[in-house]
């Protein structure tokens, strides 16, 4: 079954948790159990109603406050897809948050309050979808029982947010508008009774019709290499096998390719995934591969088709979102996590600051904090193999350790 | 280089022969397992004996064949195991030709380090935690893989894939490491270590599914059987081997239950079913009402028992 990961962002209070728990108890995806614990749990706070952010919000410190602090992860499946929400909480203090969540997601859920409109905040959740380049955003404005279901309201809201589109980098994404009201159940999985205006789709609807193979990143095939198998048995005394995730594209049998760094051709023998041979290896499946020649590789070296070479540069341009609590620094080392691959980089330069909220730029910036995103300069000890972001998201990505703390300290987006 | 617009058009090839299937879960967990090989030094697969473990397994086969599976087993036993799980705990393990390390908690109660618990709802589940951070300890493993879903309970959902614990085993909430795309940051210092959950974003119905599609073999306690039994705060205790306290008005009968979870006996409840088969069993799950911890007792204790038993080093 196709599996849809989708990220969720809105601020404080726009119902995000009361959306998810909606799609939940729409798509009967909540166990009796679970619902006489939230029916339970309302009663006993006084709620006339079922809070549905109980089912979500799974930390103490976010029950005691009401607010979603992490990212949390939420699974239902209807007869078509299984779906993966990553909840993630829409503060500005936790922007890094949603740069994770978006990362791993094909589509995305913003919410909006019908009464309060496009906010600063709804900014920052546009841009970073955006920068992230999820190809599908479905722009819920929420709360609309509170606005009487009122078009005008609706059509207002969306007019502001056509506004920010123009100013978006990744014009290809598609969005899409959805009045909605999570508590009453508008929209969500079920038409609403009260906006006979609307002609559109509810949220399901939308995502239910949503075609993975056009939304999965392509591009041309990337094979880092994660580990080498040796069996060194009798049966198997000579085999080498390549063991990694495919990128961007397919390999086959036969497929003439290229070994990053060493640059040395060889032709591919074999697919394997687990104990059977296979012509081809799709995007995104985890196989072994062996060659024809007795190639020298190793765990961080790449195999790409003769033709569609990556680049092979020891410093590149980068927008990072930083995330860690200790600064980044100009002039600052840190461990550069490219895939599988491992570089040192050095912080050569902060061309300038970029402000998520579309309020331009700030220039002669010597250091980012946590939840500044920014472009940076780095120069690495060794070349790394590398597509741009825009052309390739995995391998146009890298990660930022921080060697004093072991944290991931920050990601990049190549240009 | 191809376009997406490219790319769309080529025609999609469905040929299952030609290719391996394309269950993207699949392929996220081996690649996961595969990380945990190639970053760490002494890695660890948590294996209980559960169907969820048992997965694991399945998946560390494919994801190093034809080599061995590179690391050991590790059986954390809390001497309430169901004997059916422990039959099937060594079949396995001799046919993978892998090493099976067990430690007792038995010999943790008796060392003095934990106090067994008493009372109608005694449960050695809390005290699995210190025998396994003794485990580790004397093993110096860096890394543990164990079969924990974040459609198991709320704040599993909130785990990540490399989770960091510290000397005393601790899970630090607040302070996780953030996970972008597919890369996995496995650096530590000295006397942490990282609990890995490879199949962190299957569900119950899933893991259920690949054990059929796959023709997996799982312990008999998963199918239906007749078992004596008695009823405790509406849910099905099994009254055979001792082990779960039962007070002397709590009536013996005999039902046909099966479990859905295999844990610890004194925290595990059974269910009512006649899925006597696998295909049984995974229409059963997809037409449950009640979740799959519902019959975990030790999850029941309060609305953060999970949360509070991670932030002591339980797995």
């Amino acid at each position: 079954m196709e599996v849809l990961k989708i990220a969720t962002a809105g601020s404080v209070d726009d119902g995000k948790s009361t959306l998810i728990g909606r799609l939940l108890y729409d798509t009967k995806s909540l166990t009796d159990d679970k619902l006489e614990a939230i029916e339970r749990t309302s009663k006993q706070k006084g709620y006339d109603y079922l809070d549905f952010s109980l089912a979500t919000d799974g930390l103490v410190a976010e029950r005691e406050q009401g607010i979603t602090i992490d990212v949390a992860h939420i699974y239902f499946s209807t007869a078509t897809k299984s779906y993966i929400i990553a909840d993630t909480p829409g503060h500005v203090e936790y922007t890094r948050n949603m740069v994770t969540g978006a990362s791993t997601s094909q589509a995305a859920i913003i919410l909006i309050d019908a009464r309060k409109g496009v906010i600063e905040q709804t900014n920052r959740h546009f841009f970073i979808n955006n920068l992230l380049r999820i190809k599908d955003v479905i722009v819920a404005i929420n709360k609309m029982d509170l606005v009487d279901f009122s078009e005008d309201a609706f059509n207002d809201i969306k007019a502001d947010f056509e506004e920010l589109m123009d100013k978006r980098d990744y014009q290809d994404q598609k969005i899409t508008f959805i009045p909605v009201s999570a508590l009453k159940g508008d929209n969500v999985v079920n038409r609403s009774q009260s906006m006979d205006w609307y002609k559109g789709q509810t949220l399901l609807e939308h995502l239910e019709e949503l075609d993975l193979q056009d939304i999965y990143n392509v591009g041309t095939p990337r094979f880092p290499v994660q580990y080498v198998i040796r069996p060194k048995t009798e049966e198997f005394h000579d085999f080498r096998g390549f063991a990694g995730k495919v990128y961007g594209g397919e390999l086959s049998v036969g497929d003439e390719v290229v070994v990053l760094p060493s640059m040395t051709r060889s032709k591919i023998k074999a697919i394997y995934f687990y104990d059977t041979e296979y012509q081809t290896a799709p995007r995104r499946s985890s196989v072994t591969i062996t060659l024809e020649d007795e190639v020298n590789v190793s765990r961080g070296d790449m195999l790409v088709k003769v033709g569609d070479l990556p680049i092979v540069d020891k410093q590149l341009t980068a927008t990072i979102s930083w995330m860690d609590s200790n600064q980044l620094t100009v002039g600052g080392k840190y461990v550069l996590q490219h895939g599988v691959n491992k570089a040192l980089a050095k912080v050569d330069a902060i061309d300038h600051k970029i402000h998520p909220d579309y309020s331009g730029i700030e220039e002669n910036v010597s250091s980012l904090n946590m939840n500044d995103i920014a472009k940076v300069r780095l120069k690495l000890n060794k070349p790394i193999f590398y597509d741009k972001f825009k052309e390739h998201r995995t391998n146009g990505s890298f990660i930022i350790i921080d060697s004093r703390t072991n944290h991931t300290a920050g990601v990049g987006f190549i240009e | 280089m191809s376009t997406l617009a490219e790319e769309i058009k080529k025609p999609k090839t469905i040929n299952s022969a030609d290719r391996p299937s394309a269950n993207a879960l699949e392929h996220e967990a081996i690649y996961i397992i595969r990380e945990v090989a190639a970053q760490f030094e002494k890695p660890v697969l948590l294996f209980s004996g559960g169907k969820d473990s048992i997965t694991l397994v399945r998946l560390a086969q494919k994801a190093f064949w034809p080599a061995k599976i590179p690391f050991p087993l590790m059986h954390i036993d809390t001497g309430h195991n169901f004997p059916e799980t422990i039959e099937f705990r060594d079949k396995l393990v001799e046919e993978l030709g892998v090493e099976l390390i067990v430690r007792n908690v038995q010999d943790s109660i008796d060392q003095g380090k934990v106090v067994e618990e008493t009372g109608k709802y005694a449960s050695r589940n809390m005290l699995q935690t210190t025998t396994l951070l003794d485990a580790i300890e004397e093993f110096k493993f860096d890394a543990c893989i164990g079969g924990a879903r974040r459609d198991e309970e709320k704040a599993r959902a909130k785990e990540r894939i490399f989770s960091v614990r510290d000397d005393f085993g601790q899970w630090d909430e607040k302070n996780q490491r953030p996970e972008l795309f597919d890369m996995l940051n496995g650096q530590i210092e000295m006397g942490q270590n990282v609990r890995v959950f490879p199949i962190s974003n299957w569900t119950e119905l899933d893991v259920w599914s690949y054990i059929q599609k796959e023709n997996i073999e799982i312990p008999s306690i998963y199918f239906a059987h007749k078992r004596n039994t008695f009823l405790r705060d509406g849910l099905i205790w099994s009254a055979e081997d001792g082990v779960v306290f039962r007070a002397e008005d709590e009536k013996v009968e005999e039902r046909i239950v099966r479990f859905r979870t295999v844990g610890d006996m004194s925290c595990t409840a059974a269910v009512e079913s006649h899925a006597d088969t696998i295909d049984k069993v995974v229409s059963e799950i997809r037409d449950s009402k009640i979740s799959e911890r519902g019959a975990r007792i030790d999850d029941k204790r309060s609305e953060a028992a999970m949360e509070k038993r991670k932030q002591q080093g339980y797995f």
